[in-house]
């Protein structure tokens, strides 16, 4: 039946023209690469089988009498219009048909549900617009951000094709190992988002101060791309997920790697004047881009320009303060370690392309804390 | 017959002289006349139309390529919401409100609406709701840009415009509920004599239930708006976690006035098809009472269905799993009534005017419609179709070929009992196959798209969702271009169309489907001063 099934499908694409090796072209949902994702795509094949075979039947009857039974055709009006035993019919077969549909949806559903077991927890935290991810209880926690190529393309109007995966590429992916049955908890910092990767079957939607959960176990190594799939503001359409199942060893060297990493101390020694630029426009980038945009222009309304802005142009240490502190409005960036503040001020003062020129450079040395993050 | 319909000719020649319409333009703002109000909604709807037609062409022609092109992502958000708030609030729904003025009198024997002032202030609350959300487009910070579905915290991030939104919303409400209360009033109270609630014409009956719909869950929108505004303005934590709220109230709220909301937009729909397709099958809408019976079935059922938008909002499995139940049930009312159409067309003596062209669209592109609803009620497989373009193909399959189809066939199918003139069938037919295949190629690819993984409500993609989206883009264009012919066909029909004179009965043997085809052709100011004794009643 599956065979026949297949066949059908490959027939009636090859009649279109459309079975081609292109993605571009692609027509139907992703088996993915988890037990689920498959359950979820064998469900989904079957009610579209279903829907294909009742609309068969259904325009067949249409169109058969839309061609017999017309008044050009000299056909006369019968005058029927009432059949008990026909409306019980066609309640009775949808009816059973449904049924047949609800008992293994019915048992996908408690699959998918069942975050119990699991080998390890990754808590993912929306932020707009970014992921946090952390693995809970061995230390390795970092931001996924939209990678900086995609980020330049959008906002300077270059040409999207030339960027690998374009909107779909981010600085630091999820690492996870294959065979493990993972445990998400998710939960968000500000607004609803919805994380998915497709190959994994599901989404989940990351709701500010609760917390959700969702499981998977990927069978085969590869990289997985997805994206936030719940209207989070400006930003929505640029944080994407990118997901990297390897092997139990792959993943135990990337963990050690990525805490040592972490531990790793800043180098605060002086930098020139073109490095802290260049360092100072990426953290730009990855951070400040959203609002006050890539001509510093801000968005009316919604986010002060830095563009001749008398906070961003006066003293530095005011500056250093407020971003270390925050507002309501604006998070704190105590995040940033010294030298990525450092840059970033001194880039914001002098961008040509944000128009402000004060002249000067700040170093790491120069950012003393206000809230120490540690 | 033709005596009756004589008399009241004679009878409506007397009213004209006693009460004609006001002279000049004071008789549009001050009419209580339901064909006045009818045509003022109609107009109005049809102008929305198009406001909200190039909201979705500025979308469109966003998503012509990959990268940004023409607007700042927070723009094309506001033109999502906005686009979705103006069809559905300023568009569809006056627009049944003005089909529903203008027919239910006639169709039930009625001399008016049971409640003419408060028929017209209904309709210039609408105006005023959908202006003050219109304005918000012009404001600090731009319009709401969070969907239509207003979902906190994020609809909370909105600058100046929140208020005038939440606002609008209430005068919107307003002006539904007032509305509805006049149509249930008319139907339920001002039938003539001769006609039980098993003899009336089956758009009357969707618009009976529409209209309790409508009272049951417009008060319960205000109410979710109102709480916005609190949490925003006076310190309440209904929908924020960190004062013991929970934004997913707001959902679930919202959902209880949403699901139904697309019911009001679609069980007139399905009124209007019952209306038009037996005219033109020459032959007795097949299973009128089992109709009637799956209307109230669908609505009932779409109260106890809202979490169906949510099932990825980390609901219990017990949530997920009678969600999932109670959705699929829906499809057996649905289904009743796709057989019952084509029993109707069954043996029948079928013609193909525009008006039967369009319902012949609306029963085959609703059905795709429902049979990817069919698909997304199944939970688990919702969560790879949810917040994608899947949904928004179907959706748009249920509202665009379906509700706007069937506008379109209404317009074709009574403008020339409005207004006396036969409309350029020629013209219809091209804006029939125009409409047809372009909205298609608008739609359709975005079953494609959203399976792929493309979610929706984002202002650029990933280079492999090109070539769909340009596709897409260009069946749009072509869409959006066609209206301009209708537009074109309603004014030369209103001017005097093709200059055929139109009989009463304006169809064949129309008078045998429906009061409204015995009174002259253009309808008199007043009609049925006194009832009429005998009813066209082609069922039983």
């Amino acid at each position: 039946m599956k065979k026949t099934k297949q066949l059908f499908a490959g027939a009636t694409l090859a009649t279109f023209g459309l079975q081609s090796a292109y993605a571009d072209y692609a027509l139907n949902l992703m088996q993915g690469v988890t037990k689920v994702s498959n359950d979820i795509y064998d469900l989904h094949m079957l009610i579209l089988w279903v829907c294909v075979f009742i609309g068969i039947a259904v325009f067949g009857t249409m169109f058969y009498s839309m061609y017999h039974h017309r008044k050009s055709r000299g056909h006369q009006a019968a005058n029927f219009h009432e059949n008990t035993t026909v409306e019980i019919i066609w309640t009775i077969i949808p009816t059973i048909i449904l049924v047949a549909m609800a008992i293994p949806a019915t048992k996908t559903m408690i699959e998918l549900d069942n975050v119990q077991n699991s080998d390890m927890s990754i808590k993912v935290t929306g932020k707009q617009w970014y992921w946090d991810y952390e693995y809970l209880g061995t230390g390795v926690h970092f931001e996924s951000h939209l990678d900086a190529a995609s980020e330049k393309a959008h906002r300077d109007g270059s040409d999207p094709h030339s960027v690998p995966h374009y909107l779909l590429s981010v600085d630091r992916p999820l690492v996870v190992p294959v065979g493990k049955k993972i445990r998400f908890v998710f939960t968000s910092a500000d607004v609803i988002h919805s994380w998915w990767v497709p190959d994994l079957g599901w989404k989940k939607d990351a709701n500010p101060g609760f917390i959700n959960e969702a499981w998977t176990s990927v069978d085969k190594p590869g990289t997985y791309r997805g994206q936030c799939t719940e209207l989070c503001g400006r930003d929505h359409g640029f944080m994407p997920i990118v997901v990297i199942a390897m092997e139990q060893g792959d993943y135990d060297n990337w963990v050690k790697t990525t805490l040592a990493k972490q531990e790793e101390k800043p180098d605060l020694s002086d930098l020139s004047r073109e490095q802290l630029m260049a360092n100072g426009a990426a953290v730009y980038l990855k951070n400040c881009v959203s609002c006050h945009q890539i001509d510093g222009a801000g968005a009316p309304g919604d986010y002060p320009a830095l563009r001749g802005s008398a906070k961003v142009n006066a003293g530095v240490d005011p500056l250093i303060g407020f971003l270390q502190a925050g507002t309501s409005k604006m998070p704190s960036f105590a995040k940033l370690k010294d030298n990525e503040l450092a840059a970033v001020i001194t880039y914001i003062r002098n961008a040509p392309e944000l128009g402000n020129k004060v002249g000067d450079e700040i170093q790491p040395k120069a950012i003393t804390p206000v809230y120490d993050d540690e | 017959m033709s005596a009756v319909t004589a008399e009241h000719e004679h009878d409506d020649h007397h009213d004209d002289h006693a009460h004609g319409p006001e002279k000049g333009w004071l008789r549009w703002i001050v009419t209580t006349n339901h064909k006045d109000i009818g045509t003022l909604y109609l107009l109005f709807a049809l102008a929305m139309f198009f406001v909200g037609g190039t909201m979705a062409m500025i979308i469109r022609a966003e998503l012509f390529e990959p990268g940004m092109q023409f607007v700042d992502p927070k723009f094309f958000n506001s033109m999502t919401t906005m686009h979705a708030l103006v069809m559905v609030f300023g568009a569809v729904m006056p627009a049944f409100v003005g089909l529903a003025n203008w027919m239910i009198p006639m169709m039930i024997g009625a001399p008016d609406m049971a409640l003419p002032r408060m028929n017209n202030m209904s309709f210039w609350l609408l105006v005023s709701g959908v202006l003050l959300l219109a304005s918000t487009l012009f404001m600090e910070g731009g319009a709401p840009a969070g969907g239509w579905t207003l979902y906190p915290p994020l609809v909370l991030q909105t600058g100046k415009a929140l208020p005038f939104a939440i606002f609008s919303v209430h005068l919107l409400g307003i002006s539904s509920i007032l509305g509805a209360i006049n149509i249930v009033a008319t139907i339920l109270n001002m039938r003539a004599p001769a006609m039980p609630l098993m003899k009336m014409p089956m758009f009357v009956w969707t618009w009976l239930i529409t209209g309790f719909l409508l009272i049951a869950i417009m008060p319960v929108f205000a109410g979710a708006v109102t709480m916005l505004l609190t949490d925003k303005f006076f310190h309440t934590s209904f929908f924020d976690a960190a004062g013991g709220g929970d934004p997913v109230l707001y959902q679930h709220i919202f959902w209880f006035f949403g699901h139904p909301e697309v019911y009001v937009m679609i069980l007139p729909t399905f009124g209007v098809a019952s209306t038009i397709i037996p005219v033109f099958a020459r032959k007795p809408l097949f299973g009128y009472s089992s109709m009637v019976y799956a209307t109230a079935s669908i609505a009932f059922l779409s109260f106890i269905v809202w979490a169906h938008h949510m099932f990825t909002v980390g609901m219990p499995i017990s949530g997920e799993l009678y969600f999932m139940y109670a959705t699929m049930l829906i499809a057996i009312p649905t289904g009743v009534k796709v057989f019952n159409w084509t029993a109707t067309m069954w043996k029948g003596a079928m013609t193909f005017e525009t008006p039967m062209l369009f319902s012949i669209a609306f029963v085959v592109l609703f059905t795709l419609g429902g049979f990817t609803g069919l698909m997304m009620s199944i939970a688990p497989v919702d969560f790879q179709y949810h917040d994608t373009y899947f949904i928004v193909a179907h959706f748009h399959y249920t509202l665009v070929p379906a509700s706007v189809f069937i506008l379109m066939a209404a317009g074709y199918f009574w403008l020339p009992k409005w207004t006396g003139h036969m409309y350029n069938e020629k013209i219809g037919q091209l804006h029939f196959w125009l409409s047809t295949i372009s909205v298609n190629i608008l739609f359709f690819p975005q079953h494609f798209l959203g399976l792929a993984g493309m979610p929706r409500r984002i202002p650029d993609y990933a280079i492999q969702f090109a070539d769909w989206n340009m596709i897409s883009s260009i069946g749009g264009f072509i869409f959006g271009a066609s209206q301009l012919l209708f537009l074109w066909i309603v004014i030369d029909t209103i001017k005097g169309g093709t200059g055929e004179k139109v009989t009463d009965e304006v169809w064949e043997d129309a008078h045998k489907h429906g009061l409204e085809w015995t009174l002259p052709s253009p309808v008199p100011y007043h009609t049925f001063s006194t009832p009429p004794t005998v009813i066209p009643c082609d069922h039983n």
